[in-house]
């Protein structure tokens, strides 16, 4: 019953080829591949690269048109689609505004509350199995029931929010109604949904440490804080940007979740960039909303290559 | 001493904010609106499953409910051969080759859905995949074959060249050593890549809202998503929703705790 990323995880650490590895494939081995193995790969090859790739590449071709969905006949408008998203589109940079907002908010959050739950759980006693569990639990909801039970828990006029907070006699708010903060509320929920998940990353990480490090900084006279500093959070590193760029794709991606709590389509206030490339193909826009999905293709990227900067998360102890 | 209780200070506020919206649900799936409303804290006077007849049988539930099922019944399998068949070349070809289709395959998790649905809306259109349980199925196996190929051809990857040498040397096939070698000693790694797929095909929304426009095609999230219009604070309806979709999914993670934890986390080292 312990958890831990098991078998599959580890599965994927890259195959240093040994010199005799090396060595039998460039005098071509007497144990020959059979060619029969080539077919193998094949369906996967095939469906990958005509559903996958295939469709990807002609989203970019599809970005430089006018295509409504339905006509035969489009034309080819060049960067327009482009121009108009960044400066003739308010309800397409209102919708990136709030999505880099959203994925700044959960990054944070999420990674320093899962990392705050591994730490608290690190030992592998029976309390600490059973609450990783419990914490663990909301990840395997869909979206759509994490949306309800939240628009519950955040109804103004009986949700339990308020009505906990009326028990103490404080004057309960507007949650999702309120659209200064609706964001903010639903960066809440999306934390709850997966701060689990990400704590169990960070439990693995922490379990690798060797517990001799932190007696010698003990000896030495190290605080806690300092043990933190200069032994945890290095040697977490490697999770640390796990949990950072999955997280961030994971609430680039916060579709489902917001249709379900904001309906669809979502009031302003909580479009974010995959709600909005939706509303625009669900207009029949097809080409402008082909050039609105590579935007969003791109912002991951740029997002992502960011982090990696700004944090210089460079493994350690791998 | 102070450290040791603000530890289970905050453990012991998180689980409850995790018990307590979970027991709410549990308990208001079997109330009225005005019993919820008065006491969502309360245990529910009957547990006469008036909701979850009116889901099932009044929304249709129950039809989604088994599209759902079919889908992912389907799917996951479906996606697990292909990314065995494929991890497991990758396992025995060498050198450039392996690399090569590795790296193709795997390639594919770093494009989000949204990013070429539109094209592939208008490819499915072309191939009459829209509106039917096989394009969801299709679309459920495009779209986490990357992934799955990532789990198990990485797995195979660490088993034992000797063994399939050895198998070869008996007189098998590539496919008697797929089926009687790599696939039996790979179960860890396919029950937890199973794992991972039964969660996200089951609860995959954006497919089936892209294609699906016959309400009788629908599957649970996407029937679910509808009733957030229809019944805006009938919050009891939409409990029992949430209960008839989760119930699948709890039921495994009891039983099969280990293999989520490890599945949903190999899926998390992507990106």
């Amino acid at each position: 019953m312990s958890i831990h990323p098991g078998t599959a995880a580890k599965g994927k650490a890259p195959e240093s080829p040994t010199p005799a590895n090396t060595a039998k494939v460039r005098r071509r081995s007497p144990t020959r591949v059979n060619p029969a193995l080539y077919l193998f790969p094949l369906p996967a090859v095939a469906v990958v690269a005509f559903f996958l790739v295939m469709p990807t590449l002609q989203a970019f071709q599809y970005a430089i048109t006018d295509w409504n969905g339905f006509s035969a006949a489009f034309n080819y408008v060049g960067l327009d689609n482009f121009i108009r998203a960044f400066t003739k589109d308010s309800l397409f940079t209102n919708a990136l505004t709030n999505n880099l907002k959203f994925v700044l908010l959960v990054v944070i959050a999420q990674t320093i509350f899962s990392l705050i739950l591994a730490l608290l759980l690190t030992k592998n006693s029976r309390g600490s199995i059973l609450l990783r569990a419990l914490f663990f639990f909301p990840t395997i909801l869909s979206s759509v029931s994490v949306a309800f039970i939240w628009k519950f828990i955040y109804d103004p006029n009986f949700g339990l929010a308020n009505t906990v907070l009326k028990t103490v006699g404080v004057d309960g708010g507007s949650y999702l109604g309120n659209d200064a903060q609706a964001l903010y509320w639903v960066a809440v929920t999306q934390v709850w949904f997966h701060s689990g998940q990400m704590m169990v990353v960070y439990i693995a990480g922490l379990q690798a440490i060797p517990r001799e490090l932190y007696e010698a900084a003990e000896m030495d006279g190290a605080n806690k804080w300092q043990q933190f500093k200069s032994i945890t959070w290095p040697f977490v590193a490697p999770a640390t940007s796990i949990v950072v760029a999955y997280t961030t794709v994971q609430s680039f991606k916060a579709f489902d979740l917001i249709l379900g709590i904001a309906g669809n389509p979502p009031k302003s206030s909580l479009d974010i960039l995959s709600t909005r490339i939706y509303s625009t193909f669900a207009n029949s826009e097809f080409g402008y909303a082909a050039a609105q999905s590579i935007i969003f293709m791109a912002m991951i990227a740029l997002v992502t290559w960011l982090q990696r900067r700004l944090l210089r998360l460079t493994p350690k102890g791998e | 001493m102070l450290a040791s209780i603000s530890r289970r200070a905050i453990l012991a506020i998180y689980a409850v904010i995790i018990i307590v919206p979970l027991t709410v649900v549990a308990f208001g799936s079997f109330k009225t609106t005005q019993e919820l409303f008065a006491g969502p804290f309360s245990l529910p006077h009957s547990i006469a499953p008036d909701n979850f007849a009116e889901v099932v049988g009044g929304q249709n539930l129950g039809s989604s409910f088994m599209n759902s099922v079919i889908v992912t019944a389907v799917s996951v399998p479906l996606t697990l051969f292909l990314a065995s068949l494929a991890g497991y070349a990758v396992s025995r070809l060498k050198g450039f080759m392996s690399w090569a289709i590795f790296g193709f395959l795997v390639l594919g998790m770093a494009i989000p859905a949204q990013a070429n649905m539109v094209p592939l809306y208008v490819l499915f259109g072309r191939l009459g995949l829209l509106d039917n349980l096989g394009g969801l199925i299709l679309a459920n196996v495009v779209s986490t074959l990357p992934i799955a190929v990532f789990i198990l051809g990485g797995f195979m990857r660490t088993l034992p060249k000797e063994l399939y040498e050895a198998s070869s040397i008996d007189g098998s096939g590539p496919w008697k050593t797929y089926a009687s070698i790599a696939l039996p000693l790979s179960a860890p790694s396919i029950a937890a890549a199973a794992i991972f797929l039964f969660v996200i095909h089951w609860n995959e929304l954006l497919y089936p809202l892209l294609f699906i426009q016959t309400p009788g095609n629908r599957t649970l999230p996407l029937a679910l998503l509808s009733f957030q219009g229809e019944f805006q604070t009938n919050y009891p309806l939409l409990f029992a929703g949430v209960i008839l979709a989760s119930l699948p999914v709890v039921v495994a993670y009891v039983f099969l705790q280990r293999y989520f934890v490890a599945g949903i986390t190999a899926g998390a080292s992507k990106g």
